[in-house]
């Protein structure tokens, strides 16, 4: 193609593509299927009801937004092949991914693009590389891992204690940070294990636990691998305690381990829905029919921060987004927010839940 | 050495299932010398077949154990029978007679249709059931550790065992048998001898649906949770077992699927639970190194 056509074929493309967006499209990205579909779910009910708020509010400076919805299935490659169809749909704002091995290689993308996200990952790595347009407002794995490893040197002295982990970037993270925690405390785990994520059969791992004589397991994964874990203890006549991370906020968890989910512990920010300011927003949740459970509100808050920051900065530009999201402090539904240089939210400390019926809630002792 | 045991009674029920599922994939290339990828889909199916009925026998308060169980295996073995006799007519038989490749492609084509038709009309989410069969037996207790039998894996050892004499006999004793064996052995022939190949060809597909069925439900039972993509792991499995085992021949089916199972338990519970994948594939590998037509398989003839 000669330059001249090819000059004018670009412009005119671009007049196609600004005329199209009367909107802001904005994007949420996760697990919309495959076997943690359930966290995309999460999401997706969470930025639907910010979106459906903030539009009827008369949208951001003017302009309503337009929900676009990014489905990895928690696989790296197709995290990447999502990032840069969001690049071309011309997002201005991402709230995504949610493994944290697909948000450390789409934030890539992004950044290259400019584009402002906000991700609950919680793996270091996905802040610790320094770039510039990532906002973490899950907290990260280092602190989490500290909780729930102290919280296992204490309540659990003396039990032998293995640390699990499913070979994922935020699941074999966690695991290292929270044998660390222990280690620190003096309780050396006294099983090290890793299992392949999406299998059935985990009978191999459980009569090792039960041979090792193991009565607590500090699992570093996702909800799924942890019910059938459960169950097949259960099966074998194991006993078995289970600490996750913030995964096991999920109420398939309950579902698919039944009664066995009581054994469940784990860590996670504080319970938003208890936050009186959230009532307002937590009721219209409830209303619609949705618990807003794990993720939710964190996706809700997402939203509040873009919408929050874009008014202060009075533009939707990226380097106007990011310098009103890095100096400023946002009133969310989970709480008041800061980040610093690298893009740590100053988001309240983890806090132990437990499983208890079909509910969790922070763990009585 | 418990320990030892325990492993043993996992292997065993684990291998059971492979071995089921292995038996579709290894009766299909006997007949019509394909591999019929689609049979790990049709074995993803029944599990949500069962799924189904056992959430509608707990919504119509049905809760004696016998009793559903038998009920699901009946409806369940019923259903992935019509999908595998439909997957035959509308997939394979169309092809028949063209080149080799043709009912491969469309076997992959199916394998991805099934997966999507259960995805949309089912959802992507994990399906779990409550527990049905809960509890076990302890055999024996050594040095704390006690072994244990649960009484899900004495279902699917036994169900297998019963299943696997009943086959025998069909094959080697019933008319059916005979003609599936003629069919086997020279397709042309056989019509001529006024035999209906494509009926014996679909009752084939059934059969194997109807083992992959059982093997469907009794997961179910014992793992307790289902999604779409499970056929896609228990089929290549399976598919490794009827290889390991020779394909083509039914008792290497179950054998390679016995000792895949127990492969698997020993290396998950001596060695490393990460690297059990390599484990089962390099001995694979090695067997077919020294013999290419697998333990139990026959090197195939060449007529002239």
């Amino acid at each position: 193609m000669s330059k001249p056509i090819l000059a004018a074929s670009l412009s005119l493309l671009a007049l196609a593509t600004t005329s199209a967006w009367a909107d802001h499209p904005v994007a949420i990205a996760g697990p919309m299927t495959g076997q943690y579909a359930s966290a995309g779910d999460q999401i997706k009910k969470g930025a639907e009801m910010a979106i459906a708020d903030i539009n009827a509010k008369g949208g951001v400076l003017g302009q309503k937004l337009k929900l676009e919805i990014g489905d990895d299935a928690c696989d790296p490659k197709q995290a990447v092949a999502v990032a840069n169809t969001m690049v071309n749909k011309k997002i201005v704002f991402m709230h995504g991914h949610w493994c944290s091995s697909s948000t450390i290689p789409a934030s890539d993308v992004y950044n290259e693009a400019q584009i402002p996200m906000v991700t609950v990952s919680t793996n270091p790595k996905v802040t610790d590389r320094g770039l510039k347009n990532i906002f973490a407002i899950a907290g990260r794995d280092d602190q989490q891992g500290q909780v729930g490893g102290a919280y296992l040197a204490e309540h659990y002295k003396g039990k032998k204690i293995a640390v699990v982990d499913d070979k994922s970037a935020y699941g074999k993270g966690l695991a290292d940070e929270v044998a660390k925690a222990m280690e620190a405390k003096g309780v050396k785990p006294a099983l090290r294990e890793s299992i392949t994520a999406g299998e059935k059969d985990y009978s191999g791992l459980v009569s090792k636990l039960k041979s090792a004589g193991v009565e607590v397991m500090a699992f570093g994964g996702y909800h799924t691998e942890v019910a059938l874990i459960l169950r097949q203890a259960q099966q074998a006549g194991l006993k078995l305690t289970v600490l996750g991370g913030d995964t096991m906020s999920n109420s398939e968890l309950a579902t698919a381990a039944g009664a066995q989910a009581n054994n469940v512990l784990f860590t996670f920010g504080p319970d938003a829905r208890k936050n009186p300011s959230a009532a307002p927003i937590v009721k219209k949740f409830h209303d619609a029919k949705i618990e807003p459970e794990g993720y939710v509100l964190y996706a809700y808050a997402a939203f509040q921060l873009f919408d929050q920051a874009a008014v202060k900065a009075k533009s939707t530009k990226y380097a106007d987004l990011e310098k009103a999201l890095r100096s400023g402090s946002f009133d969310t539904v989970i709480g008041k927010l800061t980040f610093d240089a690298n893009g740590n939210s100053s988001a309240p400390a983890f806090v132990v839940y437990q499983w208890k019926d079909g509910k969790y809630d922070y763990v009585k002792k | 050495m418990a320990l030892a045991l325990q492993q043993l009674i996992n292997g065993l029920t684990l291998g059971a299932v492979y071995g089921l599922i292995a038996i579709g994939y290894t009766m299909v290339y006997g007949i019509i010398g394909m591999i019929n990828f689609a049979h790990g889909d049709i074995y993803m199916v029944s599990a949500f077949i069962a799924v189904t009925v056992f959430t509608l026998l707990a919504g119509f308060g049905i809760s004696s154990v016998p009793l559903s169980l038998l009920v699901v295996l009946l409806v369940a073995v019923f259903f992935t029978s019509i999908y595998g006799w439909t997957v035959e007519r509308m997939a394979y038989r169309p092809l028949r007679g063209s080149t080799r490749l043709a009912p491969l492609i469309s076997a992959i084509g199916m394998s991805i249709f099934l997966q999507n038709m259960v995805q949309l009309t089912q959802g992507a989410r994990v399906k779990p059931v409550a527990p049905v069969l809960v509890g076990g037996i302890d055999l024996l207790s050594v040095d704390g550790f006690t072994v244990r039998l649960a009484y899900s894996q004495i279902l699917i050892v036994f169900v297998t065992v019963a299943l696997m004499a009943g086959f025998t006999w069909l094959i080697t004793k019933t008319s059916f048998g005979r003609q599936q064996r003629s069919c086997e052995q020279d397709r042309t022939m056989t019509a001529l001898l006024g035999i209906n190949v494509d009926r014996t060809i679909s009752l084939t597909f059934m059969l194997g649906a109807a083992l992959a069925a059982v093997a469907g439900m009794m997961v179910t039972v014992y793992y307790g949770v289902v999604d779409f993509f499970i056929g896609f792991v228990a089929g290549i499995k399976a598919f490794t077992a009827a290889v390991l085992g020779g394909i083509g021949s039914l008792p290497g089916a179950m054998l390679g699927g016995l000792l895949i199972g127990l492969i698997e338990a020993f290396w998950a519970a001596y060695l490393s639970a990460e690297y059990k994948d390599v484990a089962t594939f390099t001995i694979l590998i090695l067997v077919l190194m020294f013999r290419p037509s697998g333990l139990l398989g026959r090197p195939e003839v060449e007529k002239v």
